[in-house]
């Protein structure tokens, strides 16, 4: 009787069934990081990528995002059904994906879907929405946000960046890092990358779009909003068949 | 329990008489284990399986392949078939739905506006149709009846947050079919400027003019002061307000200028105002500052197709109603 051994020896027991397991987990997980169709190539027509990173407000309006925990009631998704694709739009890519850290898929959805919520609404329209969903929206449940119209700490950014860098995000340090983005985006892109620049941009962006309504200062909300209009625009879907996403699979 | 099959334990005995059997499994559960392993099998036939370095196994070529058609991005119709996967079985959802829909709204694009809101059958899918797409896409800020948040509405307008009534029969933008797909393909952002066409009015300027534009719509005003702002509405180097609003204050569909003689108020609060004070206040702060919103009705003709559109056009002009 060998399992007598094992029954009767937790400690081994315990091994072996973390063993057991971890062959399950990662017979799934590992052999993703090598298929090379795994994240989606999506190149313009001049071979520049179309999903960069966020830019530093964006990047802000991302982090305020998750420190409110919109992810408790509000996947970022679109799963390729057609209910959804009818409801939300394209499907959701592994390639939007790619720079987010965490990503904000999930699966609970009290709210509506945000993965394509981008360019859905005005500016106006997100900033009354925030303060008081319920004064635009009859019943709503989604709770007030008054204080998204707080100024923005801007003054870490560059520090948030780096640790994005080091997780592999394409944030550059330095003229040579700043070329490799410049060939990979185009110099548009690559500059609201550049870590060097990070404040001045973020502040710059902030002021010219004038989300929250008030050029004059920086609030969380330009920083949410920007976030919340650039969800979902990366990809422009024209540009590809319509079955071009689905020959990764 | 204990009848099952041998009386074989373990030789293990707790608390003076508690053993444990040695029996073998159920049938039934060993069958079923097995049956999970033939399953595991056909799967692997089926569907995308196991790993192989940098691809993987696609199941047997032939069996449980998927037919699609696809549009290529210059709008050629091409035949696949391909392995299972979940993006091209939606691929073949799609054309299987669209090709029922697709007659309805083949239809839609084909027939004049005209001919589609006197056609009941047509009017009747525009109906259905239109109402998912309106809710999903417009009610955000239009409600779901169209009726929009409006300035000079007590019941909609607790926000500040405006956007206008699409079931009455006021159109800022032009209310024709052409008019009204233009706007909805396009997005409308209206911009008038601070301190009148020159930006150069006074405060005593603005509030004349304030009431002369209280005075089109018979609203209480002070006459003198509106003499003063007949003059400042009408002389484009002052308050130029006739280029947007027109000679007449009824204003010019192609930029945006609402019509000032209505008592319909929709940027601001005008009637929500107790006395004459309180009204030309309003209009003072709006005349002071202008209105330049950011994309304040987004463009769909990026997020919507044609036919769409076309539909839903035909769905705010005829079935919320008041279109032109
Ligand atoms: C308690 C759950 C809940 C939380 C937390 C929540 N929401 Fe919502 N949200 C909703 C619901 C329900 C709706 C649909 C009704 C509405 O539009 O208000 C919604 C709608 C939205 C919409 C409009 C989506 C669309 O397509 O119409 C946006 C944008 C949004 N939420 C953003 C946020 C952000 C940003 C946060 C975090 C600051 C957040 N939500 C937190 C429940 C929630
Ligand atoms: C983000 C809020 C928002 C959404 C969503 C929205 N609209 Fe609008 N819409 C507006 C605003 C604001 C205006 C007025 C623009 C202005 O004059 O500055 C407007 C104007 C219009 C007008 C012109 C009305 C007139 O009097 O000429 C039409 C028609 C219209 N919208 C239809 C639609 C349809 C159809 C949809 C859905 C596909 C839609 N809107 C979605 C905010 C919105
Ligand atoms: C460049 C064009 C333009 C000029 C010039 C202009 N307006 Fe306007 N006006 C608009 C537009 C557009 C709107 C509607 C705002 C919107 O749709 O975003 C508006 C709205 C208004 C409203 C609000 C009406 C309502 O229903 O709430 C008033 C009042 C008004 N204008 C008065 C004036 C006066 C007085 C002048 C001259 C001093 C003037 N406007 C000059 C374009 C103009």
């Amino acid at each position: 009787m060998k399992h007598d051994k094992i029954e009767r020896n937790i400690g081994l027991m315990l091994v072996l069934i973390l063993l057991a397991i971890s062959i399950g987990g990662l017979v799934e997980i590992v052999p993703l990081f090598f298929i090379k169709d795994t994240v989606e190539v999506v190149k313009t027509a001049d071979g520049k990528e179309m999903v960069r990173p966020y830019t530093p407000l964006e990047q802000r309006g991302r982090d305020i995002y998750i420190r409110e925990g919109c992810y408790l009631c509000h996947s970022q998704m679109v799963r390729p059904f057609r209910d959804e694709a009818l409801r939300y739009g394209h499907y959701s890519l592994a390639a939007e994906s790619k720079y987010d850290h965490p990503f904000q898929w999930g699966s609970k959805r009290t709210g509506p879907d945000l993965a394509r919520v981008g360019g859905k609404y005005s500016n106006d329209w997100h900033v009354k929405h925030l303060k008081d969903p319920r004064k635009v929206v009859e019943g709503s449940v989604m709770p007030n946000y008054p204080w998204l119209m707080d100024p923005l700490d801007t003054s870490d950014i560059a520090a948030r960046m780096k640790a994005l860098r080091t997780v592999g995000v394409p944030y550059s340090s330095g003229e040579e890092e700043y070329q490799r983005n410049v060939q990979t985006f185009g110099e548009e892109v690559a500059k609201t990358l550049r870590i060097e620049d990070a404040e001045a941009n973020l502040k710059e962006q902030a002021q010219t779009g004038n989300y929250d309504g008030n050029k004059a200062d920086v609030t969380e909300m330009d920083a949410m909003v920007a976030y919340l209009q650039v969800l979902g625009t990366m990809v422009d879907f024209k540009q590809f068949d319509d079955d071009y996403f689905a020959t990764f699979r | 329990m204990a009848q099952q099959s041998s009386n074989q334990t373990t030789g293990h005995v707790w608390d003076d008489d508690l053993k444990e059997y040695t029996n073998p499994l159920p049938r039934w559960w060993l069958w079923g284990f097995y049956l999970t392993i033939i399953f595991s099998v056909v799967y692997w036939l089926m569907y995308p399986a196991w790993p192989l370095g940098s691809s993987y196994t696609k199941g047997v070529p032939g069996v449980n392949s998927v037919k699609y058609v696809a549009t290529t991005k210059d709008g050629q119709q091409v035949e696949k078939t391909t392995h299972w996967s979940t993006r091209a079985q939606l691929m073949a959802d799609t054309n299987a739905a669209e090709g029922k829909q697709k007659e309805w709204f083949d239809k839609v694009a084909a027939t004049s506006y005209d001919d589609i809101a006197k056609n009941p059958d047509l009017m009747q899918f525009v109906n259905a149709a239109g109402k998912t797409l309106f809710s999903d896409n417009c009610a955000a800020c239009h409600q779901v009846g169209g009726a929009g948040h409006e300035a000079g509405n007590p019941q909609t307008n607790q926000s500040g947050f405006f956007a206008p009534n699409l079931a009455d029969d006021y159109w800022q933008w032009g209310g024709t079919y052409e008019e009204i797909s233009t706007t909805i393909t396009g997005g409308r952002t209206g911009f008038m400027p601070a301190k009148g066409l020159a930006g150069s009015l006074t405060d005593e300027q603005i509030t004349n003019v304030a009431n002369y534009v209280l005075s089109l719509s018979g609203e209480p005003h002070n006459a003198d002061a509106a003499k003063l702002g007949d003059e400042i509405f009408h002389n484009p180097g002052e308050g130029g307000c006739i280029t947007c609003h027109g000679a007449d204050g009824k204003g010019v569909p192609s930029m945006g200028g609402l019509n000032l003689t209505d008592k319909i108020w929709q940027w601001v609060d005008v009637s929500g105002q107790a006395d004459e004070a309180g009204k030309v206040g309003v209009l003072h702060t709006a005349i002071t500052g202008g209105f330049n919103h950011v994309e304040a009705m987004p463009k769909w003709g990026t997020r919507l197709k044609p036919e769409q559109i076309k539909l839903l056009t035909v769905y705010v002009h005829d079935t919320l109603g008041g279109g032109q």
